[in-house]
């Protein structure tokens, strides 16, 4: 199994962005995704910025891939689109059907981001044969769904052809919307929102009135407050049959993350006994297990046999 | 314009039709359709019953099978896809890739429209769902502004259908899992938001308290008016401030984009609704249909009428409206 790095969910700025990829390259996920996927008004790089930046790190040893944005809503959104679609030097993420299409038009192969509504091995196929290489799982989806997908895809026989990467790490995005919620936050008019969410590098934590954090609100996206964590699942994402696990950007902590998921992967792809790191009470895992997302199913409870799938 | 309008019983359905609907779209009794709440919606037999009442009085009837399908329950789908072809209902609303491909390939004959749940929210993605599944007509998220409608209209491909009235969701639809990240069950995945059996009421010292599946959505003081607990319209904390962090609770009604909807060349106007009594259908479907003949009859000329606004604030969530995304005020 290999490691990805997704791309920034939040709106850093320019400086920020090149520091975070220069240190990227050091580490050791095997795969970066780059661009902007949330808010088409968040200009630190444009477009032509983000394919450069593509172009310079292709020849790094690493895997490329460019992703683009989730909710196009606007003729300029579109055709921002249409220049990645004909310019990029590398793979290109689809994470709306607007991209699937351009994509497909154009016989460019590509990889269905988490937003793309893959739920069933026909939808699977059907992507497939219009040129998906790789599929990122709906984070809503649990292990026994993506298990039961999977195998049909062997069945139909072309389970080898798709590979599979599942969001492992990082706050969930869970929803997108015509209205930023940072903006909301702040009074501000979305026309004229001051680009604040570079204010807010991991977002802004929302919680309910007794204190139990539950959102982050990041532009027009809405994310879990708590970081899913799928570390303790590599033996059984393995046995599915997962090629990729994805790591989302964090702020501050990823180097750190991405150095634990490599040694629990090099443990586990050395029969090493797993060196037992609970995952924080603060972390989720609930949708793997088919469970609200905001659960945390704990190792005493998967080692009870109660989560084992 | 045609005039959509929801049913989720036969009640519903035949008020639906007296009052003036151009279709009426109904679901059935599982987890198939975007509505999926007890007590709600149509068994295989009530679709016969409901079919021939509006195709006795003119009226086409639409059935969304518009929940994405899983692994396990495919064959459900399939199941709701081979009724409706066999009822040889007007038009099927899908949103799931896979099933839009099993009715197109299966029954090629079968109107196909792309349901709100498929997040169209641009031609080019229109493009795709045209060229792989034929579908006739797309029904677009409630997140676009009318500007952005009318460039969508301009390029699309299919017929364009528009919510016109009803509760707002403010996320785009089908990529919302807001709902499955409290209580495992999502408008995806099982056709329920914030659904009912994780709802609790309580009163404590703080108020009124909403809670969905142990987590507090808002809490209510005695002169305040509790609403059902949806979750996107929960006062939640941000930075020590309590507030509708995401959308207050308002319905959207647009009676007053009739000439621009018109003009921009929608097809259809789509009234939310289908968890609602035959008196709400009532009393919207009668106002809606009086304003759209009065648009037809004078279009120069139309207004919205003071007794229109009357029976729908009666009816709206939170008891105010808004224009939603169509204006970008709102965003």
């Amino acid at each position: 199994m290999k490691l990805s790095l997704g791309p920034v969910l939040f709106f850093w700025p320019k400086a920020v962005v090149y520091d975070f990829y220069e240190q990227m390259l050091e580490s050791s996920v095997d795969t970066i995704y780059l661009g902007e996927t949330v808010c088409s008004k968040r200009r630190e790089l444009r477009t032509a910025e983000w394919i450069e930046l593509a172009r310079q790190l292709a020849d790094s040893g690493k895997e490329i891939v460019l992703s683009s944005l989730a909710l196009l809503m606007a003729d300029s959104e579109l055709s921002s689109l249409k220049t990645l679609c004909d310019n990029a030097p590398v793979k290109i993420e689809a994470n709306d059907m607007s991209a699937v299409q351009l994509l497909s038009e154009r016989g460019l192969p590509f990889v269905c981001g988490p937003s793309i509504n893959i739920y069933n091995s026909r939808t699977l196929q059907l992507l497939q044969a219009r040129g998906a290489l790789r599929w990122v799982m709906p984070v809503e989806l649990s292990a026994s769904c993506l298990q039961r997908i999977l195998e049909e895809a062997e069945a139909v026989g072309f389970g080898r052809e798709i590979e599979t990467e599942v969001f492992s790490y990082g706050h969930l995005p869970l929803a997108y919307s015509a209205r930023c919620f940072t903006a909301r936050f702040l009074d501000l008019p979305k026309d004229d929102c001051h680009f604040s969410c570079i204010q807010y590098p991991e977002g802004l934590l929302t919680k309910s009135q007794d204190q139990k954090a539950l959102f982050n609100l990041n532009g027009i996206q809405t994310q879990s407050a708590s970081i899913y964590n799928l570390k303790a699942q590599i033996p059984h994402m393995a046995r599915i049959g997962v090629d990729i696990l994805r790591i989302s950007p964090r702020y501050q902590a990823t180097v750190g993350v991405i150095k634990e998921f490599r040694s629990a992967l090099d443990d586990f792809q050395q029969n090493r006994p797993a060196q037992q790191i609970p995952i924080q009470d603060s972390d989720c895992n609930g949708y793997w297990f088919g469970q609200p997302g905001m659960n945390r199913v704990s190792e005493e409870q998967i080692v009870s046999g109660k989560f084992m799938i | 314009m045609e005039l959509v309008c929801p049913a989720g019983s036969l009640p519903a359905l035949k008020k639906a039709v007296d009052c003036g609907a151009s279709a009426v779209y109904v679901g059935l009794k599982d987890e198939t359709n975007a509505r999926h709440f007890s007590g709600l919606n149509f068994k295989e037999e009530g679709v016969q019953a409901g079919l021939d009442y509006a195709r006795s009085k003119g009226v086409k009837l639409f059935v969304a099978v518009n929940t994405y399908a899983q692994p396990d329950g495919f064959h459900k789908w399939q199941r709701a896809v081979d009724m409706a072809a066999d009822y040889q209902v007007d038009a099927l609303i899908c949103a799931d890739m896979g099933v839009l491909d099993y009715a197109a390939s299966r029954y090629p004959k079968l109107n196909l429209h792309l349901s709100v749940q498929g997040s169209g929210t641009n031609s080019a993605s229109l493009q795709f769902y045209k060229d792989n599944f034929n579908i006739k007509r797309a029904v677009l998220p409630r997140v676009l502004s009318l500007k952005q409608v009318a460039q969508v209209a301009q390029k699309s491909p299919v017929e364009l259908e528009v919510f016109a009235f009803g509760s707002l969701c403010i996320m785009a639809e089908g990529r919302c899992y807001l709902s499955s990240y409290l209580t495992d069950q999502s408008p995806n995945t099982c056709g329920a938001c914030s659904p009912a059996q994780f709802v609790r009421w309580q009163e404590t010292p703080h108020g009124l308290e909403s809670r969905l599946n142990d987590v507090l959505i808002d809490r209510y003081q005695p002169d305040e008016k509790a609403g059902y607990p949806t979750l996107c319209k929960g006062r939640f904390e941000v930075q020590g401030r309590s507030y509708h962090a995401l959308e207050e609770p308002t319905s959207l009604n647009t009676l007053e984009l009739i000439p621009e909807l018109h003009k921009i060349g929608i097809r259809a106007v789509k009234i939310e609704g289908r968890q609602r009594s035959p008196v709400y259908v009532e009393q919207v479907v009668s106002v809606w249909r009086k304003a759209l003949d009065a648009f037809q009859a004078d279009p120069e000329n139309f207004s919205v009428k003071p007794q229109w606004a009357k029976p729908l604030a009666k009816v709206s969530e939170g008891a105010q409206t808004t224009l939603g995304a169509y204006t970008r005020a709102w965003q």
